[in-house]
């Protein structure tokens, strides 16, 4: 949700964008986060933003650094893990294997057709007050909420691999009297791979999104409700800190996601490469 | 008109430094078509962009009209070899040949006038409401080549513009830009790789050597101006100067340098 | 805003288009058929089920009417989609200007780039406690909220849409001479719009999460505020209307992104499928 699909592919050869020097990039993306550090700790000093409502960085890395001596803070950075995970390989499970199925025969891609672009729209937090009032609070309503988000964008990205595969290699094979599962593994499966990784990265940030806000608004014990209990104490810097801890897993979670898919899609295209020679 | 003088040009890398121009000084007077060949990887196009302004040469200079080229001059226009890439897609046709001529602040009418004109001239006159992704390869340079002639520039700059069309078609747009830079009067310096083209249509054509480039030969073009493909690609003296220019590309293929020659003789 | 990834679904994925080869009467029942079969199991099962937090779809539909036609269309769902829009629109004029000024800009690219991908990793929904200090409860927050976290994919897109503008079409527009204004309006912008939209697409959905989520969180009014007293006060029918509106508005303004997006993108579609005709 939050990671852009990189985009239709444009027209531009990649060779045309000539490479800068590393050392260079990483020197100025460092100052970049420095110099933020610096204006949070100079805003809320000078007086331009009410240090009740910002408070300088050095008071919010103090206040981080208080709670990660906590068993609590850890606790729930787990209960905020285990839930994405769980959520996020059921939705992805389901997805794939009903993406696949669903591709690959032309009267159900057909009759889903309307259906899934009905549903996918429907905003997932409209769940919230289902999944309060028939599974609670507990890890399953926030789970409800996280395979519902997650499992959208990884079907639509396999039914579109799917559509992708080559007729003539789908021909080829029906010509063999391949059996289902053999072309599904030989010939649909190939191809549909990149796609099914770009939704196993999508899929991956949305279901951290959605976890978190779980625990925020329904109240699953993690990383989202402690925020929200910081909030309802007014511990302002507490509150700052779960912040940058949700972004800095964030990030953990897109930079995992995307190496996964590199390693996957590189194994991968070696793999067909060889078997194509 | 144009005077290139002593123009170097090396691309600095972290990996290390390239040098794909060594040396190279050459003028075009007024009204001339000039082409340049050498084997693949010549610099021609770094040469084409030096000029155009578009890359600051290392060192050397580019006058043109006697003012000196620091980036894109004005009274130029450039064909790209990308046809489909340097057409805007937005744009239909018509407004792709109108677009530089309203930022040069023509009139209405005058634009209109021009459009029509040079859209005819190509033989592109009932599609000016199409989009260029709509015409074949060789129709999307036809507008490429009318955006340039509306442009009404002094000096065109063509950058294997036919490269990657097929060769019936190439031979109709070869024709069609020796009848526009006879009509229009201007200055054309034409590169390509493709030796029969450039004698076809040059005057002159310089045969630059492989990396790092210099000029191997200024070859003077002794053809009739009036050339047509079948008459003028039978011509002895065409014959004479395809195998010249041939055995020199060969040649710089293989890394024959006059400055090394020079060099030796002058131990 | 290192990796471009090949694979991606357009807003087309599951296959709508390939319906067209079918005649009229065969295209409508493979459309409403499933529809119409999950509506009737819906209402069947749940007419027979006996449970308090699964009431019949019959009464459902019967309130669908009294609970929102009577009042609360303009007390709470045009105050939640006027948020929406100006949250959505404070996001794109944010994302794309800041977006086109970075992708123009290497130098700033590389200074930014941690910081963005930094603040785009945090879940949008953590915002709302921290903008709640700022500007309390009230419209101001919300639409903050949404735009605080509409804003990323925008941006993001924009930058890598302005980097990747064609080169030759730059150096095209550089020769002709064109202005600064008449490059960014006709060159850059333009050729960047296929992943505008991209961005677009997806900081709409989040825009609409974002909306429910910041009136569940503290609000007086609005369909998210509306549907949780609905919950908390076990009104359970009108709990379902408010699911199935919401439902609704997700799918009609996704609806509403691509008859916007069509004209938009025209020249980029024909430009795919004439290429893709082997051209």
């Amino acid at each position: 949700m939050t990671i852009r699909t990189a985009a239709p592919p444009s027209t531009t050869t990649p060779a045309a964008r000539r490479p800068r020097g590393g050392t260079n990039r990483a020197l100025w993306g460092t100052a970049g986060v420095l110099s933020l550090i610096l204006v949070l700790e100079l805003l809320p000093r000078s007086g331009a933003v009410d240090a009740r409502f910002l408070p300088p960085f050095s008071e919010i890395a103090a206040a981080l650094a208080d709670r990660i001596t906590t068993g609590e803070f850890w606790t729930a950075l787990g209960d905020t893990l285990v839930t994405w995970a769980i959520g996020f390989s059921i939705a992805l499970v389901v997805g794939i294997v009903l993406g696949m199925v669903i591709g690959s025969v032309g009267i159900l891609r057909d009759a889903t057709a309307s259906t899934i672009e009905f549903l996918r729209p429907i905003p997932s937090v409209a769940l919230i007050p289902l999944a309060v009032l028939m599974l609670g609070t507990g890890r399953p309503g926030t789970l409800l909420l996280v395979v519902y988000a997650t499992f959208w964008q990884v079907l639509v990205q396999v039914l579109y691999g799917v559509q992708d595969v080559d007729p003539v290699a789908r021909d080829t094979a029906r010509s063999y009297r391949f059996r289902f599962l053999t072309t599904a593994r030989t010939v649909v499966w190939p191809t549909t791979l990149p796609f099914a990784m770009t939704g196993f990265r999508l899929g991956a940030t949305v279901a951290l999104i959605l976890t978190i806000t779980g625990e925020l608004i329904i109240g699953t014990p993690g990383l989202g409700r402690l925020l929200a209990v910081a909030q309802q104490s007014g511990q302002v810097s507490s509150m700052y800190a779960l912040v940058i801890v949700t972004g800095l897993i964030g990030v953990l979670v897109n930079l995992g996601a995307r190496a996964v898919e590199r390693r996957v899609l590189h194994w991968h295209s070696s793999v067909r490469r060889e078997t194509a020679s | 008109m144009l005077e290139v003088r002593g123009l170097r040009k090396v691309y600095r890398s972290a990996s290390g430094d390239t040098e794909a121009i060594r040396d190279l000084t050459f003028d075009a007077t007024a009204g001339e078509i000039v082409c340049i060949v050498g084997p693949s990887g010549a610099g021609k196009t770094t040469l084409l962009r030096c000029i155009s302004g578009l890359l600051a040469p290392t060192s050397g200079t580019v006058t043109l009209e006697g003012h000196d080229v620091s980036g894109p001059p004005g009274g130029m226009a450039v064909v790209f070899q990308e046809y489909a890439r340097s057409l805007f897609p937005w744009l239909t046709v018509a407004q792709n040949v109108e677009l530089p001529l309203k930022e040069k602040g023509l009139k209405k009418s005058d634009r209109a006038r021009l459009v029509q004109d040079s859209l005819e001239a190509v033989g592109l006159g009932d599609v000016p409401d199409s989009y260029p992704w709509q015409l074949s390869g060789g129709m999307q340079q036809r507008v490429a080549i009318a955006r340039a002639a509306a442009y009404e520039p002094h000096i065109l700059l063509m950058d294997e513009p036919f490269a990657a069309v097929d060769a019936q078609t190439r031979a109709d747009l070869e024709d069609l830009v020796r009848d526009l830079w006879q009509r229009l009067g201007i200055t054309l310096l034409f590169v390509t790789h493709d030796i029969d083209e450039s004698i076809y249509l040059g005057q002159r054509v310089l045969v630059l050597s492989a990396r790092p480039t210099v000029i191997l030969e200024d070859v003077a073009v002794d053809l009739p101006d009036e050339r047509d493909q079948l008459t003028t690609r039978n011509d002895p003296e065409f014959g004479r100067l395809r195998t010249h220019i041939y055995d020199l590309v060969q040649r710089a293929k293989q890394g024959y340098r006059p400055d090394e020659e020079a060099a030796e003789s002058a131990v | 805003m290192t990796t471009t990834q090949p694979a991606t679904a357009p807003a087309r994925a599951s296959g709508l288009a390939a319906l067209r080869r079918l005649p009229v009467w065969r295209r409508l029942l493979t459309l409403l058929a499933l529809p119409l079969i999950l509506v009737v199991i819906w209402w069947v099962t749940s007419d027979r089920a006996d449970s308090f937090f699964y009431p019949p779809l019959r009464d459902i539909l019967a309130t669908f009417g009294p609970t929102w036609f009577e009042g609360r269309l303009t007390a709470d769902v045009v105050p939640s989609l006027g948020r929406l829009l100006a949250g959505y629109a404070l996001a794109m004029v944010i994302g794309v200007g800041l977006g086109t000024a970075i992708g123009l800009s290497s130098r700033l690219r590389a200074f930014l780039e941690p910081v963005l991908e930094f603040f785009r990793a945090i879940p949008p929904p953590v915002m709302v406690p921290i903008l709640m200090l700022f500007l309390g409860i009230g419209t101001g927050m919300k639409i903050f909220v949404i735009a605080a976290g509409a804003v990323w994919p925008i941006l993001l897109n924009t930058v890598e849409g302005v980097r990747g503008v064609d080169e030759v079409l730059r150096d095209t527009a550089r020769t002709y001479r064109l202005g600064r204004l008449t490059q960014l309006r006709t060159l850059v912008l333009r050729g960047a719009t296929p992943q505008i939209v991209t961005g677009a697409r997806q900081a709409l959905s989040i825009a609409i999460i974002l909306m429910v989520i910041s009136e569940m969180f503290a609000a007086h009014n609005g369909l998210g505020f509306t549907i949780v007293q609905f919950q908390r006060s076990f009104a359970m029918p009108e709990m379902w209307t408010g699911i199935i509106l919401l439902g609704l508005v997700g799918v009609v303004l996704s609806v509403l992104f691509r008859i916007i997006e069509r004209p938009v993108l025209f020249w980029y579609h024909g430009q795919r499928q004439s290429h893709r005709g082997g051209n």
